[in-house]
């Protein structure tokens, strides 16, 4: 991949968790309501998307796909009125929780907060290019507790009995709020439930950019040609609690959250880019402190931004 | 013009509809080879292939929401749930998902769904073939909720519900599917969704009721004309949204206001009735609002005897016509 | 087991009292229902029974101490089994069950600690009820049943209410106070006396007398009747009637029917006054005068002339009946042409009653009074002690002159005297 490529994936990265910590910030302050951070996360979700065309691919998310929505062309600006729920947010006008809703200008959406309902409708929307001979794929994301709902299997039985274009991207990051892998279930590995439909199934490391690029290259390319959906387990850390409302010390050992702070993606996707000569430390301090500048002036700007006013709440409704 | 069944009706639209427009296609358990266990389906597989008309797995809540992904991608689903009582692990995708698409993107995004379910009961079905689920849907802002209860009601409104831009769910009382026959034009008409229609004009009280229930009004309406009592008769046909006016205006004319439903009474489309009625016709009011339901036991024995109790009957109906015009 | 008695609640409005005796000592063995203690509320004393059997530990509350109803006064023991935990389903639970707010404790969306400072105020303006409130611009006569109910019950024209409701709808309120003010106790300035607002029926009557004697010459006059056969006749029947037809027979009804026979014959004492003109009524029908549960009422007997005797006291009854339990209704008292009223009943001999306008007259039936009367027998007159009743009767002078009261009079005399004693009345 190309060298300037790499830079502006990473500077998203740093941008991406930037914004995450602020954010958070702002929860703290009582003006964010409630955020699901991505961090953690930042590296599988670059990588995959990569992979994927912006232009004609489907891309169903949950609440988790922070640095997705910046990879694929929001801006911190919006991004931040997504959570702060100001007039204009361009996922939901603010009506739901951030990140739901639906993209003005790329194929990503999640039609709620409930877990997993969007496994059969990225089904359902696969299905439908199928009927039009579309080689778009549907790529449809969810956590490794939403592999337990039956709207996970009823997914993936229909998608592998029609052939259907569908990615189903398990990003696993061992807890359900507070629920561990291994009450959730009694396998090792989500990937291989892929053999209970027959379709094909890996796992692969989420803070390994290449790898998770690689995957999910090829499950595109056997879905454009035809052959069916595959399934992505990518084992990544969930750095900080559930969402603002947890408390991850109440269920996690703080040995258990000093061994994941090690897996911080960035610090080893920034190493492995060092490491290949894309870049240099200096230069990726130069890219955090721009980062942080642009998520200043972003917060500056939407903070003083109105909410949507009384007036707008019966638009798009039954009452219009 | 010929006189066809419910089921018939249901089926002519069916193709007629997907022959209009190719972006229509059906799915659902034993829809497209055994052409749906109520034959409402049949012959769509011959006609139109078995891209457009899908078996599913048994699997009612991702058939809903594979549905809903269709929709929301350019196609317009037909989605079955082959029984009423099956419907629950679908509320997810209707109730949840499906309802809440264009208000939740803001208008983005639409979902032009319609989910066929037979329900009902008085055909031996016991506690599993027999439930009335209006109630959950009626309820709930995003979706529009149809029960027809002729041939003709039946073939406009389901053409209506597939041109909607938004989910429809379309309700089916299985005893009409054979028992009710009526006139259906082959033209292509449509009933626009929302609107109640009086089907009998009277002046002396008005009942509200819709699907099955409406034919034994209708008999009990025909029995009263030797009582001297001239019974108005409104019947529904869209349970969400309610055509108020259509009922005000009846109420308003009559003075006295009887509703006869199958479903259970507490909590049920019959209680926002009432309270319609109440809320907009007091001072017309010359009697108090009342009902005619079933008892509150889960619908309904599987023996004869007890579910032909069960069911309110044309006696039970001109029992209550009595009672509210002796006040 | 201890347990805490409370103080029971004694009555609906009463919500306190004060301690009086209490009547055991500690460690006493009681057995429920015991008197254990003397309270006074409003001052009332009464004793308050022991809920349970067991011992006295404690006494919570102190002689002369003014206590809260259900709140505890002593400490008891009780054996387990007996424990039965109270459920008051009247009772209104306290501010410290309901609970209020806690200041500062806050959930976020999904159960966190959140607390929202994005606005410091939200005001809803929520929409407003569903009720249609779409009316036409006069709503004045529009009423509610329970307006109508009301108004019915209390005998108030609507049309005396100034309704306050949306367009000038009468409303319950406005009902409810009318009714209030129409009681209003209060006092004049200088003396203490004690004012008080007539209530409707009383105001009615008050117009009706003061038009009737304003504008009817009255003149009197009145006669002796002799009752002893129609005495006998009664003692004879009584028990027979009240027996066969739960009725009991009294003076009334042969009055009522000798009335109304008399008027036959005196068509000018069945007429009004109108406008100049004499309008001689068809109809005889008889109003009687009787007390009503809210004052004087007059039913009326249609063709009281046309109602053999049984009939006629069957009607009296059921008019009486009504009169009573308030149950007359419009029907009942209209299209009256003369008025008896049996002012003896209550042991009137002689009276000056006042016409029911626009009726020509109204007759009073007095006591029936055993007296000393001289009577002649064989040529030979001795005094014989006989039930002698006055009849007395107020007439408008435009239309009947004394001749004709006299004679009027003299035919009721006639028609009361000539009742035998074999008179059957089945």
């Amino acid at each position: 991949m190309e060298k300037n490529k790499l830079k502006e994936i990473l500077k998203t990265a740093l941008i991406s968790r930037s914004l995450d910590e602020r954010i958070w910030m702002l929860n703290r302050q009582g003006r964010a309501a409630i955020a699901a951070s991505g961090q953690g996360h930042e590296i599988s979700q670059l990588g995959c998307v990569e992979a994927l065309d912006s232009i004609k691919d489907h891309f169903l998310i949950y609440y988790r796909q922070f640095t997705l929505m910046l990879a694929l062309g929001t801006t911190p600006e919006e991004q931040l009125r997504n959570f702060l729920a100001k007039e204009g947010d361009i996922m939901s006008g603010a009506r739901q929780f951030p990140l739901h809703g639906s993209h003005p200008r790329v194929d990503i959406f999640s039609f709620s907060n409930v877990v997993a309902t969007q496994l059969p409708q990225a089904v359902g929307v696969a299905l439908a290019d199928k009927m039009n001979n579309k080689d778009s794929v549907t790529i449809v994301f969810f956590g490794d507790g939403a592999a337990s709902q039956g709207d996970c299997h009823e997914a993936m039985n229909f998608a592998s009995i029609h052939k259907l274009p569908v990615i189903f991207f398990c990003e696993n990051n061992g807890y359900a709020i507070s629920v561990p892998l291994e009450k959730q279930m009694n396998i090792e590995s989500i990937a291989s439930r892929s053999t209970a439909y027959n379709m094909p199934g890996v796992q692969v490391d989420g803070t390994d950019f290449f790898a998770v690029y690689d995957v999910t290259k090829e499950a595109a390319n056997l879905a454009r040609e035809g052959g069916g959906p595959t399934l992505i387990e990518s084992k990544v850390e969930r750095l900080l609690p559930h969402t603002t409302d947890d408390d991850h010390t109440r269920y996690r050992s703080e040995s258990d959250i000093e061994f994941m702070s090690q897996r911080d993606p960035i610090p080893i996707f920034s190493k492995k880019l060092i490491d290949m000569g894309i870049i240099t430390q200096e230069e990726i301090f130069q890219l955090e402190k721009e980062a942080n500048l642009t998520i200043n002036q972003a917060t500056e700007k939407v903070e003083d931004e109105p909410f949507p006013s009384i007036d707008n709440m019966l638009l798009h409704s039954d009452l219009e | 013009m010929p006189v066809i069944s419910v089921i018939e009706s249901i089926k002519n639209s069916l193709h007629s509809e997907m022959e209009r427009d190719e972006k229509i296609f059906v799915l659902g358990e034993d829809v497209a080879a055994r052409g749906g266990v109520f034959l409402a389906t049949d012959g769509l597989l011959e006609k139109f292939g078995i891209e457009r008309v899908i078996d599913t797995p048994l699997a009612e809540s991702s058939i809903c929401g594979v549905a809903i992904g269709a929709a929301v991608n350019g196609m317009r689903p037909i989605a079955e749930i082959q029984f009423a009582d099956f419907v629950w692990p679908a509320i997810n995708q209707i109730v949840g998902e499906a309802s809440k698409v264009r208000y939740g993107t803001f208008g983005k995004k639409t979902c032009p769904i319609t989910i066929r379910i037979p329900y009902g009961g008085g055909v031996r079905g016991g506690l599993y073939h027999s439930q009335s689920i209006e109630v959950l849907f009626a309820h709930t802002p995003g979706l529009k909720v149809i029960a027809p209860a002729t041939p003709y009601d039946a073939a406009g409104l389901l053409k209506s519900s597939i041109r909607d831009d938004d989910p429809v769910v379309f309700l089916e009382h299985k005893k009409t599917y054979r028992l009710v026959k009526g006139e259906v034009p082959n033209s292509d008409y449509s009933i626009p969704i929302g609107k109640a229609e009086v089907k009998k004009e009277g002046k002396d009280i008005t009942i509200i009721t819709y699907g099955l229930m409406l034919h034994y009004v209708l008999q009990a309406a025909e029995e009263c004309k030797n009582l001297g009592i001239n019974v108005e008769v409104v019947d529904l046909r869209t349970l969400r949204p309610i055509d108020s006016e259509t009922i005000i205006d009846s109420v308003n004319k009559t003075g006295r206001a009887l509703i006869v439903q199958e479903d259970t009474k507490a909590i049920s489309v019959s209680s926002e009735v009432a309270a319609i009625i109440a809320e907009n016709c007091f001072f017309n009011l010359d009697a108090p609002v009342s009902r005619i339901t079933p008892i509150e036991i889960p619908p309904m024995p599987f023996s004869p005897l007890q579910e032909a109790e069960y069911m309110p009957s044309k006696n039970n109906i001109l029992e209550g016509i009595k009672r509210l015009m002796e006040i | 087991m201890e347990i805490k008695i409370e103080l029971p609640h004694v009555g609906e409005s009463v919500t306190e009292a004060i301690i009086d005796k209490w009547l055991i000592k500690i460690d006493e063995p009681i057995k429920k229902y015991d008197p254990i203690l003397e309270i006074i509320t409003d001052k009332v004393s009464m004793e308050i029974p022991s809920p349970y059997s067991g011992k006295l530990i404690s006494t919570l509350v102190n002689e002369g101490e003014t206590v809260k109803m259900g709140n505890p006064i002593a400490v008891m023991e009780i054996s387990e089994q007996d424990y039965k935990p109270s459920v008051n389903k009247n009772e209104i639970p306290d501010d410290s069950i309901i609970g209020t707010f806690s200041d500062g404790a806050n959930v976020g969306p999904t159960g966190g600690e959140f607390l929202d400072t994005s606005i410091l105020e939200i005001d809803s303006n929520a929409p407003a009820p569903s009720t249609n409130f779409d009316t036409e611009d006069d709503d004045s006569k529009k009423y509610s049943p329970i307006v109508i109910r009301l108004a019915k019950k209390h005998g108030i024209n609507l049309n005396d209410i100034k309704g306050s409701g949306n367009n000038g709808r009468i409303t319950k309120i406005d009902v409810t106070n009318y009714l209030d003010k129409l009681n209003i106790v209060s006092k004049t300035n200088d003396d203490n006396n004690d004012i008080i607002n007539p209530n409707p029926l009383r105001k009615i009557i008050a117009e009706r007398m003061k038009l009737s004697f304003s504008e009817i010459p009255h003149a009197w006059s009145s006669i002796e009747i002799d009752m002893t056969n129609i005495k006998e006749i009664i003692d004879l029947n009584k028990q027979k009637i009240l027996n066969q037809f739960d009725l009991k027979l009294t003076y009334l009804p042969f009055s009522a029917i000798a009335v109304s026979n008399s008027l036959k014959e005196n068509k000018f004492l069945n007429s009004s006054w109108n406008n100049g003109k004499i309008i001689l009524h068809k109809n005889i029908n008889l109003g009687i005068a009787m007390a009503g549960k809210d004052g004087l009422v007059v039913p009326v007997i249609k063709n009281s002339d046309n109602l053999n005797f049984l009939d006629l006291c069957k009607n009296l009854n059921e008019l009486t009946e009504k009169a009573r339990t308030a149950n007359l209704d419009l029907s009942d008292m209209k299209s009256g042409t003369f008025t008896l009223n049996n002012t003896g009943a209550l042991g009137s001999v002689i009276g000056g009653a006042i016409i029911n306008h626009p009726q020509a007259a109204i007759v009073t039936t007095e006591s029936v009074v055993r007296r000393p009367i001289v009577i002649e027998n064989n040529g030979k007159e001795e005094v014989q002690i006989r039930s002698i009743m006055n009849l007395c009767l107020s007439f408008d002078h435009r239309i009947i002159d004394g001749v004709e009261a006299a004679i009027f009079l003299q035919s009721i005399k006639k028609n009361l005297e000539s009742f035998d004693k074999d008179y059957e009345i089945i």
